[in-house]
């Protein structure tokens, strides 16, 4: 079948990428200027400290041996032990995919839910008060600092209303009601940039296709405009739409570092900071690995989700 | 469903007048009235502009109300009025009263829909039916319309079909639920002669069988001659002359008319000039090009755009490439233009190799050959003066900027266009001028060969008129010679000396334009010259020619000495 070949190439494709991102991570910790060992220990390490940690990262090996050894383990997830918790890298990352995860998906969902039918209807009602009122909107979401909205809904909504928890995380195996109403919050605070960002893009790509003899043909067949517009002219204008929402997604997963700060989620953003913070090289590592393999995943799946909305894209 | 007595027209349009909307809104249509009743064919004619497709939009109730509003005057379909009608009465009346085919098949289906469902949609909108009875009625109506394999047509996507396929589907969408009234709007300005023809038995032959009203609306008086029974020649917004078919075009009343006919070139090639150059402008030795050509993972379909294509032009002549849409033409002049290299063969200008040319030897080779592309709509930067758009290829091969701006200035005037219009944007002009400049802009760097694509293909008659002549003084002044690609005969019957028919790829038959027009021996050729539109009347003359189509050896006699 021509299109398990295609994912298959496509998927072939991205092993040069995640190569080239293995390398990098790889080199950047032997590439350090001065011993490694004493960048992630600090100036006042002991020098038994110091043997623990180039052992810890076979840092005494020959390079090539280093590099041998560090690919058979990537390859089987194992991306080593935390230098200040002792936990395997893989159990930390697998603890804190839960939280962003969850979020990131609530987040896209809701402004892909608000923000289409946002852009829909101010492309149809192009110069109306309700396409500059959009306008308006998008301007204040992609200028208002995250944190400043983070405070502001969560002294309105937690403390004045006391409706919801001020901060934390709780699982969906504790139930919907729970899960919901932790995750509320910060998703609504992210996703208003994503609204304005998705909204601005539908808007666009409609505009583009509205004026198309396809969508003068849909009326003269008698179509609503609902019809016309959500059935005939969204399809045609879905592919940049995508893009942005796949992009979207991917930042969301990789990098919500303040959002998590503020609602104290235990996430995936936090355990970068703390890493950095810490010096923590294994952990760092396997965050740009993982992270670099969220964009090249989610990207392959855009790509792919293009031929669904659009069948001349061949495979 | 039918809802029209007989006496009584279908469609009754009184006094229609279009405005822009504004206090000042200009009027666009004024004091429109005419009338199709049941079976009849009505032609609208006029050039863009005219307000001829306002008309139709205005009937359909598809006209965008943020820009124009209905002034005046009413339009009846089958004795209800529409203006004033609700949005939803208008909604419900399309299709299966009301139904309208556009000139543009390729852009008219949304191109991510299968076929098959974009046609129930009109079923499902407007009828009870259950979803077996609403197949069955797609398969039909396919059937109807001479799709072959209707099956595989409900499945296909558009772009797996090509233009007259199209066209058809459109027409399967529009008829489906057999409405008292058809608007055709230029229904078969984009196709092929041969397909043109057979679109247009069709709509010919559905509209016998049930009875449809037919408001066809054309620039093009061939389509006029074959289709119409009445006509209506609207000019500048406003009605000039209704008659009947045979009245109009043997007798027409009004001036406006008299010269609308006049345009039209005819079917008898031009008197052929002396051949006295003696050597080529252009040669084409062997040209071959195949297409598609995929990977492991393709389809692996090739085509054959050029097999063994060998010409030659010499200086101060036009050569015309006659053909339908896949013979090759296209690619041939891309080869030409060396935009596409061909797989084998040899071209020369003046003599000098032009393939296999790279860096700076191919960069002075462009010079001696320049293009001139069928939308002047589309060819020319809109953010860049058109003085600044001509001069830039001299500029490119080295003239001071400003000798290249006076030069362009000069040009401007060698077109026919004022001085001052070099300061001035694209959008200003209008699609005739606008193909003055591409004209002005392919002949500032002085080419040896000019290459036509469809050049006057996107203009009304009259001024396709103008700019075939401003071809003709440019080539008298520069001696340039001219590949002029063309799928209109009466086109090249007026400007070419010589003419080449293609077919898939292959060269039909090659030879002076009188040879090819009047007396061809090749099947194909006279095929497609019988397939041109209204080729048994003389417009220019007001009369029928003596001896009506195929027979095209009467057609020279009139008039000119071949």
């Amino acid at each position: 079948m021509p299109v398990i070949f295609y994912v298959l190439k496509r998927i072939l494709a991205t092993v040069p990428v995640m190569a080239f991102v293995a390398i990098f991570v790889f080199l950047l910790l032997r590439l350090t200027p001065g011993d490694p060992a004493v960048a992630i220990a600090g100036d006042q390490a002991t020098e038994e400290q110091l043997r623990q940690i180039r052992a810890a990262l076979s840092l005494d090996q020959p390079l090539l041996v280093q590099f041998v050894t560090w690919i058979q383990q990537i390859v089987r997830l194992d991306f080593g032990k935390s230098l200040i918790s002792g936990l395997p890298v893989s159990e930390l990352i697998a603890q804190r995919l839960e939280p962003t995860l969850s979020i990131a998906l609530v987040t896209i969902s809701m402004s892909v839910l608000v923000a289409v039918p946002l852009g829909v209807l101010t492309a149809w009602k192009q110069g109306s008060w309700i396409d500059r009122g959009a306008v308006a909107f998008s301007v204040l979401g992609f200028s208002i600092p995250v944190f400043v909205i983070a405070y502001m809904l969560i002294q309105l909504f937690a403390i004045d209303l006391r409706w919801l928890p001020v901060q934390g995380f709780a699982p969906l195996s504790r139930g919907l009601g729970p899960f919901l109403s932790h995750a509320i919050l910060p998703s609504v605070v992210l996703s208003v940039i994503y609204v304005a960002l998705i909204a601005r893009m539908t808007r666009a790509a409609m505009l583009d296709v509205i004026h198309e003899d396809f969508v003068r043909t849909a009326r003269a067949k008698g179509c609503t405009e609902p019809r016309v517009l959500f059935r005939h002219a969204l399809r045609n204008a879905a592919i940049p739409i995508l893009t942005v929402v796949g992009t979207g997604l991917a930042l969301l997963i990789s990098g919500v570092v303040v959002t998590e700060s503020v609602f104290n989620l235990p996430g995936l953003g936090r355990l970068t900071i703390d890493a950095v913070m810490a010096r923590d090289y294994p952990v760092i590592q396997a965050m740009i690995l993982v992270t670099s393999a969220v964009y090249v995943l989610i990207n392959l799946l855009i790509d792919l989700a293009y031929s669904l909305f659009d069948p001349r894209i061949k495979y | 469903m039918t809802g029209a007595s007989p006496e009584a027209p279908v469609l009754d349009i009184r006094d229609l007048t279009i405005r822009l909307r504004g206090r000042d809104g200009a009027t666009l249509l004024q004091d429109v009235s005419l009338s199709v009743a049941a079976g009849e064919t009505l032609c609208l004619v006029g050039e863009s502009g005219s307000g001829k497709s306002l008309t139709s939009l205005a009937t359909m109730g598809l006209l965008p109300e943020a820009d124009l509003e209905i002034g005046g005057g009413s339009i009846r379909l089958c004795g209800e009025e529409l203006r004033g009608a609700s949005r939803k009465r208008l909604q419900a009346l399309r299709t299966t009263r009301m139904s309208m085919i556009f000139q543009e098949p390729m852009t008219a289906l949304n191109p991510v829909a299968r076929i098959g469902d974009q046609i129930e949609e009109v079923l499902l909108i407007h009828t009870q039916l259950g979803t077996a009875e609403r197949r069955a009625r797609v398969l039909d109506i396919l059937a109807k319309v001479n799709l072959p394999d209707p099956r595989a047509i409900m499945r296909a996507y558009p772009d797996q079909l090509s233009g007259g396929q199209r066209q058809r589907v459109m027409i399967a969408m529009a008829l489906v639920l057999e409405p008292a009234l058809l608007i055709a709007d230029e229904p078969t300005t984009a196709l092929d002669v041969t397909t043109q023809k057979q679109v247009l038995d069709l709509i010919r032959t559905l509209q016998k069988d049930r009875g449809t009203a037919i408001l066809f609306i054309t620039h093009d008086m061939g389509v006029v001659a074959e289709i119409a029974d009445r006509v209506a020649v609207l000019n500048a917004g406003a009605m000039v002359e209704t008659g009947s078919l045979q009245g109009v075009l043997s007798n027409p009343t009004r001036d406006y008319t008299r010269a609308l006919l006049k345009a039209v070139p005819g079917l008898e090639p031009r008197p052929a000039r002396p051949d006295t150059s003696a050597g080529f402008a252009l040669e084409l030795d062997g040209l071959d090009k195949t297409f598609g050509r995929r990977g492991i993972f393709g389809r692996g379909r090739e085509v054959r755009a050029l097999d063994d294509i060998s010409l030659h032009l010499r200086p101060g002549r036009t050569l015309g490439i006659v053909g339908e849409s896949g013979s090759g033409k296209s690619t041939l002049a891309r080869c030409v233009m060396q935009l596409e290299a061909p797989d084998s063969g040899v071209i020369r200008v003046c003599g000098d190799h032009v393939d296999n040319l790279h860096g700076a030897s191919l960069r002075n080779m462009r010079r001696r050959i320049q293009m001139v592309f069928q939308d002047p709509y589309r060819s020319l930067n809109p953010r860049v003066t058109v003085g600044e758009t001509i001069a830039e290829a001299p500029i490119n091969y080295g003239m001071p900027h400003a000798e290249a701006l006076a030069l362009a200035r000069d040009l401007l005037v060698k077109v026919g266009l004022p001085r001052n219009a070099a300061d001035r944007l694209p959008h200003q002009f209008s699609g005739g001028q606008r193909q003055r400049i591409a004209i002005a802009r392919a002949i500032a760097v002085e080419p040896d060969v000019l290459v036509a694509d469809e050049a006057v293909s996107a203009l009304d008659v009259s001024v396709q008129a103008q700019v075939l002549d401003l071809f003709e003084q440019i080539q008298a002044e520069m001696g340039v010679a001219i590949l002029f690609i063309t799928h209109d005969l009466r086109v090249a019957a007026r400007i070419c000396d010589d003419i080449a028919v293609m077919r898939g790829g292959q060269l039909v038959e090659w030879g002076p334009a009188a040879a090819v027009l009047t007396a061809s021996r090749q099947d194909y050729t006279r095929r497609l010259l019988a397939a041109a539109p209204g080729s048994h009347w003389d417009f220019a003359r007001f009369r029928p020619f003596p001896v009506r189509a195929p027979d095209m050896t009467g057609i020279a006699a009139p008039g000119r000495p071949a």
